[in-house]
């Protein structure tokens, strides 16, 4: 069963104005990967020397991942990430 | 209006002055920039300034606004308020010159009133009818109040542990009361995500984030101006997500930039919660990013475990050779009787961390005998009561004089 990656407004426009990704793989990274694989304007939005921006938050059921493992996080089938601007709140 | 543009703070890129508070190349923060005028005459800038309302819209020429009388832009002006030499308690640390920013004496008793002022003013210059926000309390109670004073309804999502006084203070008004259950990291990634669904609902701190910062400005104008147009040497501010802390530089750094005031940024110095100290965290490890926490602290107003502009608050402290530094429950506790036995201020618990942070550096001979320190005192203690519960003791006696003798008569040679 696939993953479900949620994008937040932001990043609609660089995946075709979906709201949300199908993905496959086991962990965050993993799903990421092939998020990008199907919409490659995401990578540079997302990556930064192959690892996240630091104002990119990313969640698994409501955890910040780097609360869990990061990009190595394991992801259950089915489960779902949601991307989100970190700059908010305060 | 001398403001021009929306700029990310990471990669500069410029967006038009709308609802725009996230950089979509790198996701970095936006920021408000400005194009002043050339100011030749300093003298006439602060004659007209010293003539403004005695409110932030003195300032209006430094904040992001179009409206035409600063006097009529809002039903709830906030700002103008005390700056107290404290005498007193300089003595009792050893110091020199310390003042008292008392931002309690706002509209709805913190200094988020200016911030909402600011962001809740330009989100009916762009059309918005609605207010939204995640809250730790005090933005709470000012969202809700500047949305009545308004008419402008609104949206406050708040943790549903949070003291019971700042909830009280918030339903008041009539507004949607929402209680999430989880801390409010939790509700601030909820707010996120329906920020992105709801675009007519004006988030103050997420969609409307860049105009809301800029009220933290005027805390140093008025510091400045209160002070005959000096700047002081240092000064110590609490930090939930840093953008208070690094808009007070801004502010500073804008009048002097213009001229009205002459000399370097003060000495910056931020003060956290140990039960959520991620900025102070890395401060002491040298990092120059946060690792999220989940707080576990009485300051509340203070319990942001992801702070947004950790990163900048980090630089500021180090580029002004300031520090962060954190405090346990306890020093928060005896920081709110420290302010309030030498200044006659009650302060709520982010105001005793900033008074024990104060103490602590004070202390660790941080602070030079001749330095003008500027402690900025957030919010009020009346909306954080459980802080001081049981902290004192206190007579009770029949109406009678000999009743009220012998418990003085005790209280003396005991």
């Amino acid at each position: 069963m696939a993953i479900t990656v949620k994008l937040p407004t932001q990043l609609r426009d660089a995946a075709g104005g979906v709201t949300s990704v199908q993905a496959e793989g086991t962990t965050v990274g993993e799903a990421l990967e092939s998020v990008f694989a199907q919409h490659s304007g995401l990578r540079d939005r997302l990556y930064q020397d192959g690892g996240l921006r630091r104002f990119v938050n990313v969640y698994l059921g409501g955890e910040d991942i780097r609360f869990l493992d990061g990009l190595d996080t394991a992801v259950p089938a089915g489960g779902e990430l949601t991307i989100l601007p970190a700059v908010a709140g305060g | 209006m001398a403001a021009t543009r929306l700029k990310c703070r990471e990669c500069a890129t410029e967006y038009p002055l709308e609802a725009r508070y996230v950089c979509s190349q790198c996701f970095g923060p936006l920021e408000v920039g400005y194009e002043h005028e050339r100011y030749t005459d300093v003298g006439a800038l602060r004659r007209r300034i010293q003539g403004g309302p005695q409110n932030i819209w003195r300032y209006h020429d430094f904040l992001p606004l179009e409206g035409p009388q600063p006097r009529t832009r809002t039903g709830l002006p906030a700002g103008c308020t005390p700056l107290i030499r404290a005498d007193r308690l300089a003595e009792r640390l050893g110091l020199g010159e310390v003042w008292v920013k008392n931002d309690a004496a706002n509209p709805t008793h913190s200094f988020k009133d200016r911030v909402v002022s600011v962001a809740a003013t330009r989100a009916r210059e762009l059309g918005f009818d609605t207010l939204a926000c995640a809250s730790t309390g005090n933005l709470a109670n000012s969202v809700a109040a500047h949305g009545a004073a308004l008419g402008m309804a609104s949206y406050v999502l708040i943790p549903a542990d949070l003291e019971e006084q700042k909830i009280l203070a918030t339903g008041v008004y009539g507004t949607n009361l929402v209680k999430v259950r989880g801390n409010y990291d939790d509700v601030n990634r909820l707010c996120t995500e329906l920020s992105g669904d709801r675009e007519n609902w004006a988030f103050v701190n997420i969609n409307m984030r860049p105009y809301y910062a800029e009220g933290s400005k005027t805390l140093a104008f008025e510091i400045a101006e209160q002070l005959g147009w000096e700047l002081p040497d240092r000064c110590v501010v609490p930090i939930a997500s840093g953008s208070l802390f690094t808009k007070i530089a801004k502010g500073f750094g804008e009048f002097i930039d213009i001229g009205l005031i002459d000399g370097e940024l003060p000495t910056m110095n931020g003060a956290q919660a140990t039960g959520c100290s991620p900025v102070a965290t890395a401060f002491a490890a040298g990092h120059d990013f946060c690792r999220p926490v989940k707080p576990r602290t009485i300051a509340k107003s203070l319990a942001i475990g992801n702070p947004a502009d950790g990163p900048y608050a980090l630089d500021l402290a180090r580029a002004t050779g300031g520090s962060i530094d954190a405090v346990s429950d306890q020093q928060i506790r005896d920081g709110i009787r420290l302010l309030a036995e030498t200044t006659g201020v009650f302060t709520e618990t982010a105001g005793g961390v900033t008074s024990a942070v104060l103490q602590q550096l004070a202390e660790r001979g941080d602070i030079g005998p001749d330095e003008r320190v500027v402690l900025v005192i957030t919010g009020e203690g009346l909306k954080t009561l459980d802080a001081v519960r049981n902290s004192f003791e206190d007579y009770e006696v029949d109406p009678t004089i000999e009743s009220f003798e012998e418990a003085f008569a005790e209280s003396v040679h005991v």
